[in-house]
């Protein structure tokens, strides 16, 4: 349940290097724009290769540069809710929900998971007629329930009006307390950091 | 109305652009794809040859083509080999014509739909657990799908209209590779023939103006500002 993360990585002509190691529960990375923090988690997503660097978490290594070892993005169980939604818009919300679904999977986590989110009745719309508050709701499930082993979430509360956010701070303050996910999130935000995380990393 | 004789041309048109176009749909897609995405190099010089037909003289293009499929051409040697068979003065020969008058127009169209599609969601699918075929299948293809149909419709409309280059490379054997255009061309040769000549090219016009029309409709459906036309 701990995120061990020391990378680094030159983007242009700005180095960006975030180490920190932490527990469960969790953990923001708090910061101003611009510092990093979306190419931090890209990085531990598997989506930016690291210059340099070690990356483990929950005792997997997913990558490490000394040994060689850079496990692929679908590998690497990761729940990732991007700062857009990211909705596939040729797939209805079922089926984005489904897409990252392991054959395995039980019904009633599925039911559970739709239920925390109050996603039931959107089942059969597309995506581009969904609202803000509502696709990232769908973006949050469809990640849930890929089966991830951690969770990212990258600003997960902008360009949303006050109501949706409170409403999107109460289901992660439920997924951090009833999941039992290490979560690593991102803000630049004060009070949601305060509010949310367990303890915060200032980048 | 047409003459049976002038509906064996139309069928033989639509049989020649039809399957040209069907071969050709995969080879086309494969390389909008590797111009799309690809980094190599020689890639300039890949699209540049991709993009020849279009503005070649197309009598350039069915010479080589003559010269290619001989016999004892590089490619026809290889063909009278398999098959014992050649495709001068045949329909196949035709086809094969209009296949590589249609291809820079087709990878043109599917070119601009793939790059179109949006490089995050393919990350958000390989972050749910999709390896790169999956992505392939399930992302990039059906959202790519609009420029594709796009794109045969189109090539369909100009291999219809493949003129100096069929007749260079297949020359005009009436019932076997003489389409409408080719068909129009000997109609104007032979004194009063304008009825027919009429009527032919009013068949011409329909088709290509349906074809435009439908491929235009194809890649408006595709939004983000996507257009044939």
């Amino acid at each position: 349940m701990s995120f061990d993360v020391d990378v680094e990585r030159r983007i242009g002509n700005a180095d960006i290097a975030c180490r920190f190691s932490a527990e469960g529960g969790l953990t923001v990375l708090f910061g101003p724009s611009g510092a990093g923090k979306t190419s931090t988690l890209n990085m531990i997503a598997g989506l930016l290769r690291p210059d340099r660097g070690r990356i483990v978490v929950d005792g997997h290594i997913l990558f490490d540069s000394a040994s060689g070892i850079d496990v692929a993005v679908e590998k690497r169980r990761v729940g990732y809710v991007f700062q857009d939604p990211r909705l596939f818009p040729h797939k209805t919300v079922a089926a984005n929900l489904l897409y990252g679904r392991r054959d395995n999977a039980d019904t009633s986590e599925f039911d559970r998971i739709i239920d925390i989110l109050g996603i039931g009745h959107l089942m059969e719309r597309w995506p581009r007629t969904l609202s803000g508050g509502e696709a990232r709701r769908v973006a949050i499930g469809r990640a849930l329930l890929s089966d991830p082993a951690f969770l990212l979430l990258d600003e997960p509360l902008s360009s949303l009006d006050r109501p949706r956010r409170e409403e999107i701070m109460v289901l992660i303050e439920r997924m951090r307390d009833e999941l039992g996910l290490p979560i690593l999130m991102v803000t630049h935000d004060s009070e949601e950091a305060n509010r949310l995380g367990t303890r915060t990393i200032s980048v | 109305m047409l003459s049976a004789e002038q509906w064996g041309v139309v069928a033989l048109s639509l049989k020649i652009a039809g399957v040209a176009i069907g071969v050709t749909i995969p080879i086309a897609f494969a390389l909008a794809y590797l111009l799309a995405r690809g980094r190599f190099p020689g890639k300039v010089l890949v699209d540049g040859i991709v993009h020849l037909p279009l503005v070649l003289p197309p009598v350039v293009t069915g010479w080589l083509l003559l010269l290619a499929f001989a016999p004892d051409g590089p490619v026809g040697h290889v063909i009278e080999a398999v098959t014992g068979g050649t495709v001068l003065f045949r329909w196949t020969g035709a086809a094969i014509a209009a296949g590589v008058m249609a291809l820079p127009l087709m990878v043109r169209a599917m070119r601009l739909s793939i790059e179109s599609v949006d490089r995050r969601l393919e990350q958000a699918a390989r972050t749910l657990g999709a390896g790169p075929g999956r992505v392939f299948r399930t992302i990039t293809l059906p959202l790519s799908v609009p420029g594709i149909l796009a794109g045969a419709v189109l090539g369909f409309a100009r291999g219809l209209g493949e003129f100096g280059a069929t007749i260079t490379f297949v020359s005009n054997v009436p019932g076997e590779t003489q389409t409408l255009p080719l068909a129009i061309y000997s109609k104007l040769q032979v004194p009063g023939s304008e009825h027919a000549v009429v009527q032919l090219a009013l068949v011409s016009v329909a088709l290509s103006l349906g074809a435009l029309v439908v491929s235009e409709l194809l890649a408006r459906r595709a939004g983000r500002g996507f257009h044939v036309l």
